[in-house]
């Protein structure tokens, strides 16, 4: 009983306190004492005038976020659109670009990959392409098409289609050798190869490819809007020119929540196709 | 030199002739040079290579039936010659004869066991083994290719983890689901490189056994390639021991006369047992060594 008394305390000291107060619950608690701390020193500081003039407060930026968001659905001409019509317009010219650059990129990066030739041949187009700012392709949309939404999803699907590609063909010129040799040694076709073996070996690729250019397509809508009319980037421009800060720090929230989220299920995509390989 | 070496048997067992008509496959002469790199590019980056010659001048004929080991020291172009055999590596000089017609490259009469599995992570055991078999015998209905794969699965004893992931498994199962795949598409030889040597001792002993088991119940033609001298004497009708690279060669062929089935536990009682083993010890041993002062020089 003497013996066994000193190991029961020092387990229960090893374990920590509590056993609720694991590291997820910390990390929680530490979030939520920066934000109150952040929020604090932001609307004190607005309401003793440290920041730039006309700074909103905490509050009265929170009052708007809780407007737009209960509001989300109004209609008073092009410069007075509630919030949410204007996310379903970003969200739908990134959808029709982001959609067609993955319908190029995809099945050309599978091409490209297959052949070792093609591969060192296209290398350079793409090499010289990837790094060019998705603005400096907009005076050459709209001279194109003479279209603000056609220019709009012509930026998105010039400035996504990179990444898929890339990893694409990465993707499919290194697959595993030994997948091959399988598939050499049972005696299977071309054709079955490439869409039972190489496909599916380089998916974790592709899916990573596809996470980066939807990234990247937010990235670029909200610019290319400021330029081009509706949308939130417009939103964005739009208050900008009433000189309302408040609602620009609304719309940079909801621009930062739904880029989240939609990481967030390509990141879920990317763990499906994975089955245990690291991507 | 190499019909020497085909002739040559260490327990004085009589050898086939050279142009053994029951030999089910004919390694005549082979010669494997990797080319070196000499192209414009190369001139340029200051990175051309030499030729390699990696196998010089083997001869070997297997019969049907006959499970046989390749055994060397490291680097000795064991999987070169199994490649070779394979058809995923083409022959530099000589000829490899399959039932009497040349191999021109891979195809399911032979059936390969890889040392890291090699199996499709995204498909399940059940669907790894479809794979090979709707490859292989794409003109068979829905209902034989299923009975085609059940039977696999139970020769395996993979029962019950039949829709499980690749990954899901131990490194025993997935060698497991390695051999079924080879052995579902009925190839007339068994190339086997390293099979077990990704596992563990207790795993690869307990698969030897299982792969002796499998082997007594089809008695297919086996090409294993081994590093364990007590596995190519548990499993083993001949075993080809090769020299080092480069030029490797076989040096001797043992015949292995221990009764089937053979188990684990009692196999080193045959009075042959120690002898054998001393043999190759001595043969590993010497190469081994060889290999180890030519890197030091």
């Amino acid at each position: 009983m003497a013996v066994s008394q000193p190991t029961l305390t020092k387990t229960k000291g090893a374990n920590g306190s509590a056993p609720w107060l694991n590291e997820n619950v910390k990390a929680l608690g530490l979030f939520i004492i920066s934000l109150v701390l952040f929020l604090l020193f932001w609307e004190i500081g607005a309401n003793l005038k440290l920041f730039a003039k006309g700074m909103p407060t905490a509050s009265k930026t929170l009052q708007e976020l809780w407007w737009w968001s209960t509001h989300p659905f109004f209609d008073n001409g092009p410069n007075d659109l509630g919030i949410g019509w204007n996310l379903l317009i970003s969200l739908r010219r990134v959808a029709i670009g982001y959609f067609l650059a993955s319908a190029i990129a995809v099945p050309l990066g599978i091409l490209i990959g297959i052949s070792p030739i093609a591969y060192k041949a296209f290398n350079p187009y793409v090499q010289l392409l990837k790094p060019v700012s998705p603005l400096a392709w907009l005076p050459l949309g709209l001279y194109i098409f003479r279209d603000s939404e056609k220019t709009g999803i012509f930026i998105i699907l010039i400035s996504s289609i990179w990444p898929t590609l890339i990893n694409t063909a990465f993707g499919v010129a290194n697959v595993n050798p030994e997948y091959l040799d399988v598939s050499k040694t049972l005696g299977a076709s071309r054709i079955r190869t490439i869409f039972k073996v190489i496909i599916p070996a380089a998916l974790p690729n592709i899916v990573s490819g596809l996470r980066i250019s939807m990234g990247i397509s937010w990235l670029v809508i909200v610019a290319a809007e400021m330029l081009l009319g509706t949308g939130l980037g417009y939103f964005i421009w739009n208050e900008w020119n009433n000189l309302y800060i408040p609602n620009i720090l609304v719309a940079i929230f909801i621009i930062g929540l739904v880029g989240l989220i939609l990481d967030n299920i390509f990141g879920a995509l990317e763990k499906f196709v994975a089955f245990g390989r690291k991507a | 030199m190499s019909i020497a070496s085909v002739n040559y048997s260490s327990n004085g067992a009589v050898s086939p002739e050279p142009e053994f008509p029951s030999a089910q496959l004919s390694i005549r002469n082979v010669t494997k040079v990797f080319a070196g790199k000499r192209d414009i590019f190369s001139k340029l980056s200051g990175k051309t290579s030499r030729d390699f010659v990696a196998i010089e001048d083997i001869s070997l004929d297997i019969e049907p039936n006959t499970f046989v080991s390749i055994i060397g020291p490291s680097g000795c172009g064991k999987s070169t010659l199994l490649n070779m055999v394979a058809g995923l590596s083409p022959v530099s000089q000589g000829e490899i004869l399959l039932n009497g017609s040349p191999i021109t490259g891979p195809g399911p009469d032979r059936g390969m066991v890889f040392q890291n599995y090699a199996l499709m992570p995204w498909m399940t055991v059940e669907e790894n083994i479809r794979f090979a078999v709707e490859t292989v015998f794409s003109k068979l209905s829905p209902k034989q290719i299923n009975r085609a794969i059940k039977e696999q699965i139970q020769l395996v004893g993979l029962e019950g983890a039949e829709k499980k992931h690749p990954h899901e498994l131990s490194g025993g199962m997935r060698q497991r689901v390695g051999i079924a795949r080879a052995l579902a598409i009925n190839p007339q030889i068994l190339l086997m490189d390293e099979p077990f040597g990704a596992l563990d001792a207790l795993t690869r002993g307990f698969l030897q056994s299982e792969v002796e088991r499998i082997w007594e119940q089809q008695r297919k033609t086996v090409i294993m390639i081994t590093h364990s001298i007590e596995e190519a004497l548990l499993l083993s009708d001949r075993i080809v021991m090769m020299t080092r690279g480069p030029a490797a060669r076989v040096d001797e062929i043992l015949e292995v006369p221990f009764p089937r089935p053979r188990d684990r536990n009692t196999i080193d009682q045959h009075p042959a047992y120690h002898d054998l083993k001393a043999e190759m010890e001595s043969h590993l041993f010497r190469e081994t060594r060889a290999v180890e002062e030519s890197r030091i020089r």
